[in-house]
């Protein structure tokens, strides 16, 4: 596969680490009162879509950019790749 | 119809004739007590142990497309019990227990071949793990040998021992595990299951569960909605696919797995080998073929293939230790989904639906469970309650810090 | 008499000839030829054996699909078992062997397997060998498994070298026929950047095979000179002998190209293949098609061929495989293979041509309406049996038989990705399906376009739309006029009647199996295959699949393409396993990182061990010592008594640094870093988010806005992972920067009581390390000899001792000059052992220890785990199956008897209770041998074990025979109170 990295254009994914979905930036409030349960859902349980999924890669073995790739889970086609942290900040994680 | 010697003497002297078919396909009933969605080898056994074992009746299994197409026709066909961890070891001790009299049980030959599996060893902690792994298989009542590099040499003197990178420092060996012809195991479920009364039910696939008041009481199918008692989903690779209908997230990503088969060669392997410092596993087919494998691709996938990448890596952990495969060809690479799960562990369990039971989240490891994860899961269907070797599979064992993780990995799908 | 075959022409190099060996007997052939074209010269038509009942085979083919003509080419440890003579290029001294056959090609045992073949029939095996139960494995395994496979290995290294390359294009035009060629050409004129493979040494394809013309010349000198033309262009790169093998997604090709397989041995430098990976923004799909056979009683015999096979043998190699040869054909193709031999001067016994209105010919025979219903010649074609409309039958004598039943486009590669192929019922075969990998287009035979006109057109065609996709624009070009032929078929895909039709030639299953397979419901083509096992063979059912999906098509009463096809998988032909893995095999298997003392470590001997991809000192081995015990013992007791130094590099160091510094390791320790003073080093424990215990290690607060952290050495690339996504998926706005300097610092530990004795002669005066201005756990940036570098006080080993780093290429230097200076305190340099050892003694955790299971709580460290802050892993660290009141603690373990080691991997039990899994009280993680205490010692995991400190438990490894009683002790060996570090 082929990421076109925001900052450095299209690598070859193998430069390229997965984490999983993005939904792993919206990490929850360890002082709400369900804490543990939230933190339970937010670690374990995943949609998994079979279709439009993203997801994280960390461009290990380049500038060390976490990016949030959005690719087809039934085609690899990928529709979109955007930096995590203005991802981070545009979701909500700036404080 | 029973496979006896003397049927096939008579067959083969009056031209095949008289051979029906190894199952018959059915058409839906309107309701079951039974419905197993599903008709992989997991599905096909559930129905087959619920029927002989549990005794059940009015049992159908659904298959999307043709039975045995999921990863029960696509894997590397290796058996084992060589678990570390307490929630897993008996359940794939029970599990390789069921392969050794599978035969007899179904009457069909699946070419259960014990030729020993053996894990290389390459380093001292790799080798206290190791040990630590061996017994606790013996203390489970499985069988762990732990060979010297002399030992291993003089049983594969071609394994690189010499100029190696990694170099061999021993291994761990079950002489009882070893290989089956996987697609066999399917056919002799799905036999063994028909002259037991189950319905197999080809190209249905389920499209919706018909739930009310928390409880299930059938499906919706592309052949038209059918009831049921009880509705088992037995679809791993597609869990999430099909319990999201149902309104389920699960602990589970799908992933693709990568297999590949060598051309025909004269037997050089008899065992199974896994390489433990790279990524590779290799066996011999009884045709000739060397099947092996390494990590899934890494990234979450529907698709069934996957790319050079991991080929390429696969091939690599060959070569470091059987350099003398550089000229044995690649016939074939193929892709399966398979059910990540959160901790590497399977999940067979009740639902938050009343009558509506899960079992899935294999990772790569549901081939060798096929026999046990089809009993223990009859055995929560008919009677409600785990089976004694399949306690700790439970849903909620994420939230409440039971994880059962073999390899320590985490949280993290793609790693286990 | 050789050659007896040989006709006039063709595109052999008659001036040179080649000498070859194939089954120990000698023949001669000429450059060009194929090692069948030019056993078939030589009246050589029995080739090989066939895999289950060893039937006499010859070539079915004349290219890479072949299932019958394989051997075992090239003899010691370059064998390659299964080589398609159809392609393997003829050189001098070639040499190969027949396969699967003993004793010998003409005389084979196994062929008894023949006469046995109505108990051999599809799947017999799942219906029998289970009397009595243990016989299977016992007995009838190891026989089939003996009489399994085709070729051997050599059981040898592979002495050949594999590259690997990368190379991108604008188009890949896979194939060199008519429409490859135009494709090429049409899209080079407009300038994008062309690659042009082709698996054969040939370039032009079947205009090669071929006797028409193209404009005013012959095809295949067409041919030649549009390759000529491209290779004059500097965009367009030409791959001969390139087979591309697999599409693979976002226009990821892999191709392998045969560098060296032509020759007896490769060049010296030279691999003898390349993988290669192209990556391409579009791709012409002109792979051609493949003719397919048809099946009749006994349709495998040497001698029956493809007739586009036989052609081709004919034309391009001007090698017959016989003077007689008669056609058996549904479609007017078959026609011209006929008209090709009689004109050069092969005789033409008949054409039988199952249509009533087949084609008439005043240079030979055609029977209308007719089929082939025997054939007789054990090991090579002799007579085929002819049944006329009439319905009588009628004999004719010949040597070859060339069958043609159509052609099927090549659409492998356009269903790598899982687009299904699409019926084209004007063909009677698959082309194409809707879905191609992106940016895909097929063009030529490979569509369906079987004519050369409509080769060339749609080749034009082709490129255009893939010039237009990738924005260029390209002009038609005026293709040549060529033989436009219409396509006349009458499907015919097996004589019915047949008792043994094959199909899978090489897998020797028949017409009958597959009707037996829809007997017992195998019926889905997937089932189809993997109960006949049609298809699975070496050619992956390129000739075979197709017959077979027509008769279970006939039998379900269901129409070819409501059977469906399998799956296309790569790759394209079988591929050798070395190409895949390039020059990463045996001890090149991984790159090696050596520390920056290896190479004053090696001059003295030292012995090393893989730690991940670095290679670390395990210990230096004095003169006299014998065992590596005695080595490690004198490191580890000299350490404790004097000073010992060891190279610590391998540890992950990662710099933090921003004014948010403190604010972010606060959230990355599960302790608290808020208020580190500068000048001081923390020891810290990262968890996992799951709450789990993740890497242990140390932060040195340099600055107010500057910390160092170190990791272990196998997780230096996780942790730094794993805090970049802290950084900048969850706290995007803290202003903290990160960077691994691992490979930027060379670091030592410098350990025991003569530690800053022996640093004090190393570091630059104006540096104050004494214990008041450096305490424990204190940090600075000092000097050695001018050069910058880090001190640290910190200890694994539990002595007084520092890890000092300067740059890495200082490094040499510094262990030189500490030893140097050291001599004076006998100073020893260990290794990873005596590391090892140090720190079991002190109850250190390391990587058996944090197994990736093990929480703080089970360290014993659950305290630090802070509750008033938020850290990753320290909400999910409170589940209850984490906190369990019998939970693992981790404990010292000694032996009663002062002799018995105590293992690592050995399980614990309560004293008389019974030895099994439910009784299961924990284990043993690190063990080994202490020259302090003088007896093994080891930690490990046990149940409450910080409660049961002076318990006398039981020991148990039954793998390795271990059973005895040891007691549980404080993992703290040594210095219970820490008051070493502090001096």
């Amino acid at each position: 596969m082929i990421i076109d990295h925001p900052l450095l254009g299209p690598r070859d994914s193998a430069e390229f680490t997965y984490l999983g979905d993005a939904s792993l930036i919206h990490r929850p409030d360890w002082e709400a009162k369900d804490a543990i349960s939230q933190f339970a859902e937010y670690g374990y349980q995943r949609d998994n879509p079979a279709g439009t999924h993203r997801e994280l890669w960390f461009h290990e073995q380049g500038d060390r950019s976490w990016l949030v790739v959005t690719r087809s889970t039934t085609t690899h086609e990928i529709t979109q790749v955007e930096l995590a942290r203005d991802v981070a900040r545009r979701e909500g994680r700036s404080t | 119809m029973r496979y006896s010697g003397f049927k096939v003497i008579k067959e083969a002297l009056t031209g095949h004739r008289g051979w029906g078919p190894a199952w018959r396909d059915r058409d839906p009933a309107s309701a079951y007590d039974y419905i197993i969605i599903g008709g992989g080898g997991h599905g096909l056994a559930t129905a087959y142990y619920l029927a002989k074992v549990y005794g059940q009746s009015r049992i159908a299994v659904l298959e999307k497309g043709w039975i045995g197409g999921g990863n029960v026709g696509r894997n590397t066909t290796i058996i084992r019990s060589n678990y570390l961890l307490d929630g897993n070891e008996p359940f794939y001790e029970f599990s390789l227990q069921l392969w050794e009299g599978l035969e007899q049980e179904l009457n069909y030959n699946a070419m259960v071949s014990q030729r020993g599996i053996l894990n290389l060893i390459h380093t001292d902690a790799q080798r206290d793990a190791f040990i630590r792994r061996g017994n606790a298989m013996i203390l489970n009542g499985a069988d762990a040998d732990l060979l010297s590099t002399a030992q291993i040499k003089a049983r594969y003197p071609f394994l690189n021992t010499d100029n190696a990178r990694f170099p061999i420092k021993g291994g761990l060996a079950q002489h009882r595990g070893g290989t089956v012809r996987h697609d066999a195991v399917a056919w002799g479920y799905a036999r063994g299951a028909d002259q037991l009364g189950v319905d197999i039910i080809q190209n249905c696939e389920v499209t919706g569960f018909l739930i009310e008041d928390g409880t299930c009481t059938g499906v919706e199918t592309t052949r038209g909605p059918i009831k049921a008692g009880k509705v088992a989903s037995c679809v791993a690779g597609s869990s999430s696919r099909v319990m999201e209908k149902a309104g389920m997230r699960l602990p589970i990503e799908s992933h693709v797995l990568q297999a590949f088969v060598s051309e025909g060669l004269k037997p050089v392997l008899s065992g199974v080998i896994t390489f433990g410092a790279g990524h590779f596993y290799c066996s011999q087919s009884d045709k000739g073929g060397l099947v092996f494998g390494g990590d899934i691709d890494g990234y979450n996938s529907y698709a069934q293939r996957g790319n050079l990448p991991v080929v390429e890596d696969v091939c690599e952990g060959g070569m470091a230790i059987f350099p003398m495969l550089g000229r044995a060809r690649l016939l074939r690479m193929w892709g399966g989904i398979m059910d990540m799960s959160m901790d590497g562990s399977p999940i067979i369990d009740r639902t938050h639906v009343d009558g509506l039971y899960f079992n899935g989240g294999w990772c790569y490891g549901g081939f060798k469970a096929t026999p046990a994860s089809g009993y223990v899961y009859a055995h929560l269907l008919a009677t409600d309650t785990p089976h004694p070797t399949a306690t700790a599979y439970r849903f909620d064992r994420f939230s409440t810090g039971h994880m059962i993780d073999e390899k320590g990995m985490g949280n993290q799908p793609n790693l286990h | 008499m050789t050659q007896v075959n040989r006709l006039a022409g063709g595109q052999v190099d008659r001036s040179k000839e080649l000498s070859f060996k194939f089954d120990g007997k000698s023949y001669r052939g000429y450059q060009g030829d194929t090692l069948a074209s030019a056993l078939l010269a030589n009246d050589v038509r029995l080739m090989g054996r066939s895999f289950k009942y060893h039937r006499p085979r010859g070539p079915l083919t004349s290219g890479s699909e072949e299932p019958n003509a394989i051997v075992e080419l090239r003899s010691g440890a370059r064998q390659e078992p299964n080589t398609r003579a159809t392609t393997a290029e003829l050189f001098d001294g070639l040499t190969a062997k027949s396969q699967n056959r003993w004793p010998s090609l003409a005389f084979d045992a196994l062929a008894i397997n023949d006469r046995l073949s109505n108990f051999l029939a599809a799947g017999f095996y799942y219906k029998t060998f289970m009397w009595p139960a243990v016989f299977w494995e016992k007995l009838y395994e190891p026989i089939i498994r003996k009489a399994a496979g085709l070729g051997s290995l050599s059981l040898q290294d592979d002495p050949d070298s594999y590259d690997k390359g990368f190379r991108h294009c604008d188009l890949l035009v896979i194939g060199s026929g008519p429409s490859g060629l135009m494709a090429a050409l049409t899209a080079a004129r407009a300038g994008a950047e062309v690659i042009l493979a082709d698996e054969d040494f040939l370039l032009g394809g079947r205009l090669n095979a071929e006797t028409y013309a193209i404009g005013d010349e012959d095809a295949r000198d067409w041919a030649a000179a549009t390759v000529a033309e491209l290779g004059a262009m500097s965009n367009v790169r030409i791959m001969p002998r390139t087979t591309v093998i697999g599409a693979f997604d976002h226009g990821i090709y892999g191709a392998l190209e045969r560098v060296s397989d032509h020759v007896a041995v490769p060049a010296d430098g030279k691999p003898r293949q390349i993988l290669w990976r192209i990556y391409t923004k579009q791709t012409i799909l002109a792979a051609g098609a493949t003719e397919r056979p048809i099946a009749f009683e006994q349709n495998d015999r040497p001698g029956i061929m493809l007739a586009s096979a036989m052609r081709a043998y004919v034309n391009r190699w001007a090698a017959t495989p016989a003077h007689t040869v008669a056609i058996f054909t549904n479609n007017d193709d078959g026609h011209r293979t006929a008209h090709d031999l009689a004109a050069k001067g092969v005789t033409v016994a008949a054409v039988i041509d199952t249509r009533a209105d087949a084609l008439k010919s005043e240079h030979f025979e055609v029977i209308p309406g007719a089929t082939i219903t025997n054939t007789q010649g054990r090991l090579g074609l002799t007579v085929i049996e002819v049944t006329l409309s009439t319905g009588q039958t009628r004999s004719i004598s010949c040597g070859a038989l060339g069958v043609s039943g159509g052609w099927n486009p090549n659409v492998h590669l356009a269903s790598h990705q899982r687009g299904r192929p699409t019926w084209m019922p004007e063909i009677s075969a698959f082309g194409p399906g809707a879905t191609l990998p992106e940016g895909m287009h097929a063009a030529g035979a490979a569509m369906g376009q079987l004519s050369t006109h409509g080769a060339l057109q749609s080749g034009a065609a082709q490129a255009l739309v893939a010039l237009k996709a990738m924005g260029k624009e390209g002009a038609r070009p005026d293709p040549p006029e060529a033989e436009d032929a219409p396509i006349r078929i009458t499907p015919f895909w097996h004589v019915s009647g047949a008792k043994r039709a094959w199909l899978d030639q090489q897998n020797d299953v028949t017409a009958k199996d597959v009707k037996l397979a829809h007997q017992e419901n195998f019926r889905s083509v997937e089932h189809l295959k993997r109960y006949t096992t049609l298809g699975m063979a070496t050619d992956q059912g390129k000739t075979s699949n197709m017959g077979g999906l027509a008769i279970m098509a006939e039998l379900a009463g269901k129409s070819i393409p409501e059977v469906g096809t399998t799956i296309f998988r790569p790759p394209y032909t079988p591929t050798a396993i070395g190409a895949f893995a390039g020059r990463s095999a045996g001890a090149d298997f991984r790159p090696i990182r050596k520390t920056p003392s290896h190479f004053w470590a090696e001059e003295q001997g030292a012995v090393f061990v893989e730690v991940g991809m670095w290679l670390r000192t395990q210990w230096f081995p004095r003169p006299g010592e014998t065992h590596w015990r005695q080595s490690v013992d004198r490191e580890v007791a000299q350490t404790r008594k004097s000073v010992g130094i060891c190279d610590v590099t391998t540890l992950g160091k990662i710099d933090v640094q921003g004014a948010d510094a403190a604010t972010f390791l606060n959230k990355i320790y599960c302790n608290p870093f808020a208020k580190v003073p500068i000048g001081k080093v923390r020891y810290g424990l990262m968890l996992r988010e799951d709450g789990i215990a993740m890497d242990d290690g140390t932060a040195a607060r340099l600055a107010e806005d500057h910390f160092v952290v170190t990791t272990t050495t196998a997780n230096a690339v996780g942790v730094y992972r794993h805090m970049e996504f802290v950084r900048q998926c969850l706290f995007p706005d803290l202003d903290v920067q990160l960077i691994s300097t691992t490979e930027a610092w060379a670091q030592f530990s410098v350990a025991g009581p003569n530690a800053r004795n022996l640093l004090r002669k190393v570091v630059d005066e104006e540096h104050d390390i004494s214990n008041e201005a450096f305490p424990y756990m204190g940090c600075g940036e000092i000097s050695v000899g001018g050069v910058r570098g880090r001190l640290f006080r910190i200890s694994f080993s539990g002595e007084l001792a520092y890890e000092i780093a300067v740059p890495t290429r200082y490094g040499d230097a510094l262990i030189r000059k500490m030893v140097a200076a050291g001599e004076e305190f006998d100073a020893v340099v260990y290794g990873t052992e005596a590391l090892g050892v140090m720190r079991i003694e002190k109850g250190h955790a390391a990587g058996n220890e944090l197994n990736g299971t093990t929480t703080a709580l089970n360290l014993g460290m659950g305290r630090m785990v802070n509750k008033k802050k938020d850290s990753i892993g320290s909400t999910l660290s409170e589940r209850p199956g984490l906190n369990e009141k019998d939970a693992l603690k981790l404990v010292g373990l000694k032996p009663v008897d002062p002799a018995d080691p105590v293992p690592a991997g050995a399980h614990l039990m309560t004293k008389g209770t019974p030895v099994d899994a439910a009784h299961d009280q924990g284990y043993v993680t690190s063990a080994c041998f202490s020259p302090n205490l003088g007896c093994h010692i080891a930690i490990g995991y046990l149940k409450s074990g910080d409660a049961r400190m002076g318990e006398v438990i039981r020991l148990v490894s039954p793998l390795t025979g271990v059973d005895h009683d040891v007691e549980v002790v404080s993992a703290h060996f040594i210095d219970p109170e820490g008051e070493r570090l502090r001096v």
